[in-house]
């Protein structure tokens, strides 16, 4: 471990938590694949900036490419306001004609440049190191290090500032317009915040790699928590994990650094997607196994109230019937029976006769009130 | 009548026991027991929510049963599927969808021409005469996004019609169209009622359910009531199945 | 003029822009379907997905052939499909976040897999990297074998498939109550998008093929509203995007083939949108413009 990799290690993380935390509000008001589209154009902007100023470090490169990114959520929304083409197909068409342009530009003019295809694709993390900022002969750091670490401090600050404005206007935009908010403006400064995020982390990792850095994170937060603040926090916290691991595969392996820590995004995503403490899969498995029995036996209960003193109540209410009426296994059937009776629920008549309990027939009324009026 | 194959007396046309349905847990349907008389226009109404969608849907086997069975024509509803027709909700699709209204209609002929076969004259003709009945040949050719909403809803009917079912299942026909259009599905349904088809028609407005049908199924997740309509769509009834809030639309129906 | 000559007697340009014009015709056509379906952003994930696959299949195989590396393409495709349709179905994560993880994260493992086969000693540079931007120059007369062979089985399959296809598009549940198996019909029409997908990426890339799949699409909708119209017309479109595009690049130094195909394609959509009849933009407002004229008339007479 040496001074170099402390530094990308700690710009990685850096860049990840930069960019997870608007992507949780993507991820939340559905605009996910925008960051994707604005990831790709700002190149365009980066190199026009670079034609017009010719200096790669200059701030107004991070200017251009942030407008590009605003343009690009501009003209995706008059595409589809034409109501000739779905947003997603919008989507679809501006970006790669942007990203197009750029790297026609690029082999035209600045072939031999620093500015290369890898670049685009891979990010330079490896090399940002090298690029200090110096203040009067002193040695402060790498560059990219400060100019993502302006950019974090940023995200917190208009993530602080306007978290009111931001949670109403992802969760119920109807009631953010009748207050008073204008949900233009906080779409499009939302906007500007996630393009300015992007161009910065296009330096590191590249304009593919951006997206899993801003969506992976925030959805596998998700899985984890109901909580706004809880999700912002994890998302941060996840991002910074898998940067970092991403960083030590890529050492063992010799490879991409970027590629490697979106890959280790998707890992916490897959993690999180198969054992989330409530909604992971092996989760869902064991509620749905144990739920079975519990439905089961409501199920019984209603469905003996339903018929009870009716004309059918001798046929309905055999055990027999159960599994022929309700598609339960003779088995499945004995099982919820055995369980019910235990509960409480259902007494058995003779050999197979089931009669309600008072304690099941308010079961059974509590059950299909619970069952919910609204889909 | 049409001849029933086993002699006796005929078949419910449709038979639902025992059903339950459950969207992510969540039942939305418990333990519904409900048949469907042959020949016979029935309405099944309930307020918002109460799974009337959802009861058609799983009888056409569109969701998954979590419990209980469905029975159609005494057969397996897998073994049935070219007995029924099917009239989705308006805005189940993209009326943007390039495609012309008859060739929208001849979709309903795809049930049973079988793979790699495209449709000929014999299926454009019916096509037509489908048109005929709810009165839309004129937009044969018509692109579809150039309908107004009952136009729709009237070419919806017309697939259905080519399907030459023995079961009609329509999902709220009437919801937001013209008068015309009323007027024109209402003479549909009772031609198909007169040849002996049976109809269920998922119905929202409860001041026409006693001049438009014949049976009423009131539901609200499960079932309220069901009956010939002078017995089962009563105030009492009404007030099961809406709670507190019965609309008073029927007061002045 | 110039051009045309070096299009009919220039071997190599004649291959490239074959190849190019092929590959447009089968992911035009395709394409129509994912448009319609809504499903533009699907094909954007099932390129990015294809990259590992590509990279995978060199370092099993050892080999850089075509047919080999498409098929890893289309491997890898499918699985990032099913991949989406896993999480969608079995988590709260909407499909535009399910399609955003999969695209970058298999393009990321993508390119840990390729920077360390690039790394490895043993296999010297392999020519992946092709893969990213296209490469249309390296097509080979058999590769544009390949895309017009596979094409057209793929072209086959979808007017054998036509009207299940269109139903599916349409009204799927429809389609179920008839009785017809429209999971299995879905799967078909998604296999055929992942082939004509994977067909572009030695030409295109895994970056812009997304691209090739949607703009020509895009285009043919405006001119007519029949489906099989603009599944012929988008096809069209596309293979003249590939031709012009090819072209284009050949007159210039460096002039990249991939991007400057898309960009004739965009270009395509660009025209369509304003000047079709009937949907294009000018013809509305034309049409307003009549319409109030209309009015202001009717108001004047007494």
């Amino acid at each position: 471990m040496n001074g170099v990799h402390l530094e990308i290690q700690l710009l990685a993380a850096v860049v990840a938590v930069a960019c997870a935390l608007p992507g949780v509000f993507l991820v939340l008001r559905r605009m996910a694949l925008m960051s994707d589209a604005i990831s790709h154009s700002i190149l365009l902007g980066i190199v026009l900036g670079f034609f017009w100023v010719g200096d790669l470090g200059h701030p107004l490169l991070i200017l251009a490419a942030t407008a590009t990114g605003v343009l690009t959520v501009a003209l995706v929304e008059l595409l589809h306001g034409t109501r000739r083409v779905k947003e997603d197909a919008a989507i679809a068409l501006v970006f790669p004609a942007l990203f197009s342009i750029a790297v026609i530009l690029i082999a035209q003019r600045a072939g031999g440049v620093h500015l290369d295809v890898d670049a685009v694709l891979l990010g330079e993390i490896a090399f940002a190191p090298f690029r200090r900022f110096e203040w009067n002969g002193l040695d402060l750091g790498p560059r990219s290090l400060w100019v993502m670490g302006g950019i974090l401090a940023l995200n917190l600050l208009a993530i602080g500032l306007f978290y009111k404005e931001l949670k109403l206007s992802t969760f119920d935009a109807g009631l953010a317009a009748s207050l008073g908010f204008s949900p233009v403006l906080v779409h499009y400064g939302f906007m500007t915040l996630v393009s300015v995020t992007a161009v910065g982390a296009f330096d590191a990792v590249g304009s593919i790699l951006v997206v899993a850095l801003m969506i992976a994170p925030p959805a596998a937060a998700w899985l984890l928590t109901d909580r706004l603040p809880v999700m912002l926090a994890l998302s941060g916290l996840i991002a910074a994990v898998s940067a970092i691991a991403g960083f030590h595969v890529a050492i063992a392996f010799d490879a991409s650094i970027a590629g490697s820590m979106a890959g280790m995004t998707g890992v916490a995503f897959v993690g999180a997607f198969a054992l989330a403490p409530e909604r992971g899969l092996v989760a869902q498995w064991q509620r749905r196994a144990r739920q079975r029995v519990e439905f089961a036996g409501l199920m019984l209960s209603i469905h003996l109230l339903n018929h009870e003193g009716g004309a059918r109540a001798e046929v309905e209410n055999r055990v027999e019937h159960l599994s022929e009426h309700l598609r339960w296994s003779p088995d499945f059937a004995r099982r919820v029976v055995r369980r019910a009776e235990r509960d409480g629920l259902v007494v058995r008549e003779g050999r197979d006769r089931l009669l309600l309990t008072p304690l099941g027939r308010e079961a059974a009324r509590h059950g299909m009130v619970q069952a919910p009026p609204a889909r | 009548m049409r001849p029933d194959p086993d002699g006796g007396a005929p078949p419910l046309a449709i038979e639902v026991n025992d059903l339950t349905v459950a969207y992510r847990e969540q039942p939305v349907l418990w333990d519904v027991d409900v048949s469907f008389r042959q020949g016979a226009l029935t309405a099944i109404v309930g307020p918002n929510g109460a799974g009337k969608t959802t009861l058609i849907r799983a009888i056409l086997g569109l969701v998954p049963l979590a419990a209980g069975m469905v029975r159609i024509l005494g057969r397996a509803p897998e073994d049935a599927r070219t007995e029924v027709a099917y009239v989705p909700q308006r805005g189940s699709v993209d009326w943007d969808f390039p495609t012309s209204v008859l060739d929208l209609v001849l979709m309903g002929t795809y049930g049973r021409l079988g793979w790699f076969r495209r449709p000929g004259a014999a299926e454009r003709d019916r096509a037509g005469e489908a048109l005929e009945k709810v009165g839309m040949e004129a937009f044969a050719e018509r692109q579809i996004s150039q309908l107004s909403g009952g136009q729709q809803q009237r070419v919806f009917l017309a697939r259905a019609l080519v399907q030459d079912a023995r079961i009609y299942l329509m999902d709220e026909p009437f919801q937001g169209v013209d008068a015309r259009t009323e007027t024109a599905i209402v003479e549909v349904l009772r031609e198909l009622r007169a040849r002996g088809n049976t109809v269920i028609v998922v119905h929202h407005a409860l001041q026409t359910v006693a001049e438009y049908f014949d049976e009423v199924v009131l539901l609200n997740v499960r079932r309220i009531a069901s009956g010939p309509v002078e017995e089962a769509f009563t105030d009492e009834n009404l007030r099961l199945a809406y709670g507190g809030r019965v609309p008073f639309l029927r007061s002045a129906g | 003029m110039e051009l045309l000559h070096a299009l009919f007697f220039d071997y190599t340009l004649r291959t490239v822009a074959l190849g190019a014009g092929a590959l447009g015709a089968v992911a035009g056509a395709l394409g129509s379907f994912a448009v319609l379906r809504r499903q533009s952003l699907l094909g954007d994930a099932i390129s990015h997905a294809a990259l590992p696959g590509i990279v995978l299949a060199f370092m099993l195989t050892g080999s850089r052939a075509t047919p080999v590396l498409v098929l890893g393409a289309a491997l890898a495709g499918w699985v990032g499909t099913l991949f989406v349709l896993a999480i969608v179905r079995r988590s709260r994560i909407p499909e535009d976040a399910a399609l955003g993880i999969v695209l970058s994260v298999f393009f990321g493992l993508g390119l840990v897999l390729l920077t360390f086969v690039q790394r490895s000693p043993t296999a010297a540079q392999a020519g992946l990297e092709t893969f990213l931007f296209g490469q249309a120059a390296t097509l080979l007369e058999q590769d544009v074998l390949l895309i017009a062979g596979v094409g057209s089985i793929a072209l086959v399959a979808l007017a054998l498939g036509w009207k299940e296809f269109k139903l599916l598009s349409f009204d799927p549940d429809f389609g179920r109550s008839m009785g017809l198996p429209m999971t299995r019909i879905d799967v078909a029409l998604t296999t055929l998008l992942v082939v004509a997908i994977v067909l572009g990426l030695q030409t295109v890339g895994v970056v812009l093929m997304s691209a090739m799949v949607v703009a020509p699409a895009a285009a043919a909708r405006q001119w007519t509203d029949s489906l099989g119209l603009m599944v012929v017309l988008a096809g069209a479109l596309g293979a003249g995007a590939g031709v012009a595009g090819t072209l284009v690049s050949s007159m210039g130094r460096g002039i990249p083939t991939g991007p400057t195909i898309v960009l004739a394609a965009s270009i395509f959509v660009g025209v369509s949108l304003l000047v079709a009849p009937g949907r294009g933009l000018v013809a509305g407002r034309l049409r307003l413009r009549r319409v109030r004229q209309q009015v202001r008339e009717g108001e004047s007479e007494p």
